[in-house]
């Protein structure tokens, strides 16, 4: 025993190479470049759906799709839905949950609480492991029998019953049921991964109140999903016996109530939007912070916000359900409840921009797209307030203006985040910095497009155009038209981001320690680039 | 305060207005083309929500947007490293952090306000003059009349490929066939996946509760012109109302994913004079009353 100490520490620079060294892997920074590779994958397969429904809207008639069916213009319409789907579940559970949680938090929470490592390794390797299997799962279910005579899933990512049960008897509904229950226990497992880790594994000196803002918005996060993905799982099972086994939970013939479905989903699905967004706060935080050599301005504020909209999240899910048929005063007080966000969510905003106020900014990739991220999720925020009334939001539900606004707040907020903390931590991560210019261009081009996508869909829904839609009156032509040319904009973006990431990991310069001067504060920039295999061997102490 | 609102709301209601009026022929019923407010509005409701949306909800996000911009681009400017090498140190001011608390819960008040008024207004279903319950089914309406006679006909999407080239026959015939069911001579333009084989007739200036369910899966009705849109849920019998005050024909389109086909089962309403309205509900009658209507016509669905 003593002699394998003494082996460990003499060599604690050794690691397993090979494909060893990533699938066995319990060492948190190779497992957050997994998750980091597997978001980025996973985004190209959900973007590339997007654009096939963007190609598909961009004029008025079945076209596109149909050459994808061989002329089946009734396979085609499934096909949207199924694209619809699938582009929502690997967007929310594929892309921005593993980039953010399993990909930065994995990365940089046990560095920047000044740990060696997370508090169960072995269970983050698990964590990662079992996201492919599920993405396979998800994939699978379009090659199979969904409603009869199709294949794929087309109920949305919300799966609303009956027409996820008896709407849907071929298995690929199962498939994707269990694919969620493979990616829930995923991130269950690295949420009590994170809690712990935070909870115990803090350098001496690092107080909660000293902890930086994206452990902080993890912590926050991991909370939500350990809350709220059981009632998932319940949920999803709930389907999966009224399909399999003679259940009737959500079947009003059996005496259930395809409400109820509604009811547990959005006790899930609203703090999910959360989870999805709360680690961008915390990123934009520290590159706001960085760039405008400045601390961040009222932290504790920050802080409390964040708890505060973490724990409003799950006091609001029926504002999803204003049209289901609730009574008028559940509807009154769900209006009520979902205005209070605005509140924490305008702390933060007001706080970047007091943040940025007296500051030296230095307008870096990482602090456009977080710049952009401020001026995006305003704008996706006060659609929300327009959308929280119930009373407006019977003309504007199942419309375009919602898919406008949740794009607003997650196409143009979470991933301008997520290309922020990659911008900013790349060079640390890889050891090679990124080319300042072409990312520049990556944002400009990603900025003008996603906007021109979205944007004009807020039109479209105020004019009544009802969202999962694959063909529409022509009236709505113009504005589809603009906006499947924003998609093609954003399409030359990410054609613009992959050419970045192989430039800077091919031939990008050496990176430093600490490239971004005196503004980066964090345990990360203390450490070399790349970070060693184990850090802190000797904790560090925070005054 | 409440003057310099209604200001805004008036200057922000005319933009609309004016924007509306140069891009729309009438924008009533129906979506026009590049249009980008709500369609025109028939029933108080619309009005309301109309009103709402544009005279206070609009002007206030459009503010709050340019302030927060308009920030962030200041701050670009005056504190880019060039002109601010040196950046303060200030970490918090009590002051102005409850500022940015408590102004934001006040304007959440002046919305919350006519909000709880408006939700209110629509959901309370006022005392109905008649009652029509619509099913949602994959993927038709059917209509019944409650309380007369058993009055119950489905309302099918015109099929799409009417509209393509070659087929102007069938389309001609589809309208003749509209016109034959509403029983006058109207013309109108097809509007192609707005337009179904029969349509809901009622007389204007009349409450009418509709009862709203379905018989498989989750579908929603709605009618943008007048400001309603319910769910209809398999077991369950959603309420809601509306009273139109013009003659004329409204679209509406399924507002709940239903399947393949959900985009190809609109709804299209038209609504009539009191009197033209007590003769088509006679005629009515005595087509549908046994529900005479071929089950083909439900297969009809979108080609």
């Amino acid at each position: 025993m003593a002699d394998t100490i003494a082996t460990n520490a003499d060599h604690h620079e050794e690691h397993p190479t090979g494909w060893v060294r990533w699938v066995y892997s319990t060492n948190h920074k190779d497992i957050g470049t997994l998750y980091l590779i597997f978001a980025v994958f996973a985004g190209l397969v959900g973007g590339f759906f997007s654009f096939l429904m963007r190609w598909e809207l961009a004029e008025p008639g079945v076209q596109v799709l149909t050459a994808l069916t061989g002329d089946n213009a009734d396979a085609a319409y499934h096909l949207f839905n199924v694209l619809v789907t699938a582009h929502g579940l690997i967007m929310v559970f594929f892309m921005v949950m593993p980039a953010m949680i399993g990909g930065f938090g994995n990365w940089f929470v046990p560095i920047m609480i000044g740990a060696p490592d997370m508090a169960f390794p072995r269970m983050n390797n698990v964590s990662f492991w079992l996201l492919p299997p599920a993405f396979m799962l998800l994939f699978l279910s379009m090659f199979v029998e969904g409603p009869a005579g199709f294949n794929g899933v087309g109920g949305g990512w919300t799966m609303y019953a009956p027409l996820s049960t008896k709407g849907a008897p071929g298995p690929a509904v199962d498939l994707a049921i269990l694919s969620l229950h493979v990616a829930g226990a995923s991130s269950i497992l690295g949420a009590v991964n994170f809690i712990t880790t935070i909870f115990n594994m803090r350098a001496p000196g690092m107080t909660l109140h000293k902890m930086p803002l994206f452990a902080w918005a993890v912590l926050i996060t991991a909370f939500l999903l350990l809350l709220s993905l059981p009632v998932l799982a319940g949920a999803i099972t709930m389907l999966l016996t009224d399909r399999n086994f003679g259940t009737a939970f959500f079947d009003p013939a059996g005496g259930g109530d395809p409400i109820l479905f509604q009811h547990l989903f959005w006790f899930f699905g609203h703090p999910e939007v959360y989870i999805l967004i709360l680690p961008g706060f915390g990123i934009v935080s520290h590159i706001i912070s960085t760039f405008s050599r400045k601390p961040i301005f009222g932290y504790l504020g920050m802080v409390y916000a964040m708890v505060a909209i973490g724990f409003i999240g799950f006091i609001v899910w029926a504002h999803h359900m204003y049209t289901v048929g609730l009574d008028v005063d559940v509807k009154a007080y769900f209006v009520a409840a979902t205005m209070v966000i605005a509140v924490p969510t305008g702390v933060k905003i007001f706080s970047w921009i007091a943040t940025m106020w007296g500051g030296s900014i230095r307008f870096t990739t990482p602090m456009l797209f977080s710049i952009g991220f401020i001026a995006l999720f305003t704008i996706g925020g006060v659609t929300g307030v327009v959308l929280s009334n119930a009373g407006a939001d019977q003309a504007m539900h199942d419309t375009y203006y919602v898919v406008a606004h949740f794009h607003y707040v997650l196409s143009l907020g979470a991933v301008f985040a997520i290309f922020a903390g990659f911008y900013y931590w790349i060079g640390k991560m890889s050891g090679r910095q990124y080319p300042e210019l072409w990312g520049k261009i990556h944002f400009w081009v990603m900025f003008i497009g996603v906007n021109l996508i979205f944007f004009p869909q807020h039109f479209l829904g105020l004019q009544g155009m009802p969202r999962r839609y694959v063909d529409y009156p022509d009236q709505y032509e113009y504005y589809n038209y603009i906006s499947s040319v924003g998609a093609l904009i954003t399409l030359l973006s990410v054609v613009i981001f992959m050419f970045v990431v192989w430039r800077t990991l091919r031939a990008g310069e050496k990176c430093p320690d600490n490239p971004w001067g005196e503004g980066a504060t964090t345990l990360e920039w203390t450490l070399s680039s790349p970070p060693p295999f184990h850090q802190f061997n000797d904790l560090p102490r925070i005054k | 305060m409440k003057k310099a609102l209604s200001a805004a709301a008036t200057f922000f209601t005319g933009l609309f207005c004016l924007t509306a009026a140069t891009l729309a022929d009438d924008g009533v019923g129906k979506p026009v083309d590049g249009g980008i407010t709500f369609q025109g509005s028939v029933t108080e409701t619309m009005d309301r929500i109309t009103d709402f949306h544009d005279g206070i909800l609009m002007p206030i996000i459009t503010v709050i947007t340019i302030f927060v911009l308009g920030l962030i681009g200041y701050v670009m400017f005056r504190f880019r490293e060039k002109a601010n090498p040196t950046p303060s140190k200030t970490t918090h001011n009590i002051f102005i952090e409850v500022v940015w608390t408590v102004v934001p819960i006040v304007i959440l008040v002046i919305i919350g306000i006519p909000s709880f008024r408006l939700l209110y207004f629509q959901d309370v279903v006022p005392e109905a003059d008649m009652v029509i319950q619509a099913t949602g089914n994959q993927w038709y309406w059917t209509y019944e009349y409650i309380g007369e006679d058993g009055l119950m006909y489905d309302s099918t999407m015109v099929p799409s490929a009417y509209w393509d080239k070659g087929n102007e026959s069938d389309l001609a015939e589809a309208k003749a066939g509209i016109q034959r069911m509403i029983g006058n001579n109207k013309d109108f333009e097809m509007q192609r996946l707005l337009e179904t084989d029969t349509r809901v007739v009622v007389p204007v200036d009349t409450t009418v509760k509709l009862i709203v369910t379905a018989s498989d899966v989750l579908h929603a009705w709605t009618i943008p012109s007048f400001g309603i849109k319910i769910d209809a849920v398999p077991g369950r019998a959603n309420e809601t109302w509306f009273k139109a005050r013009e003659v004329g024909t409204y679209y509406g389109q399924c507002s709940e994913l239903c399947g393949p086909y959900h985009a190809f089962m609109p709804i299209a309403v038209e609504v009539v004079s009191k009197a033209d309205y007590q003769q088509w509900l006679a005629r009515a009658k005595t087509i549908y009353a046994s529900n005479s209507q071929p089950a083909n016509s439900r297969l009809a669905v979108a080609q």
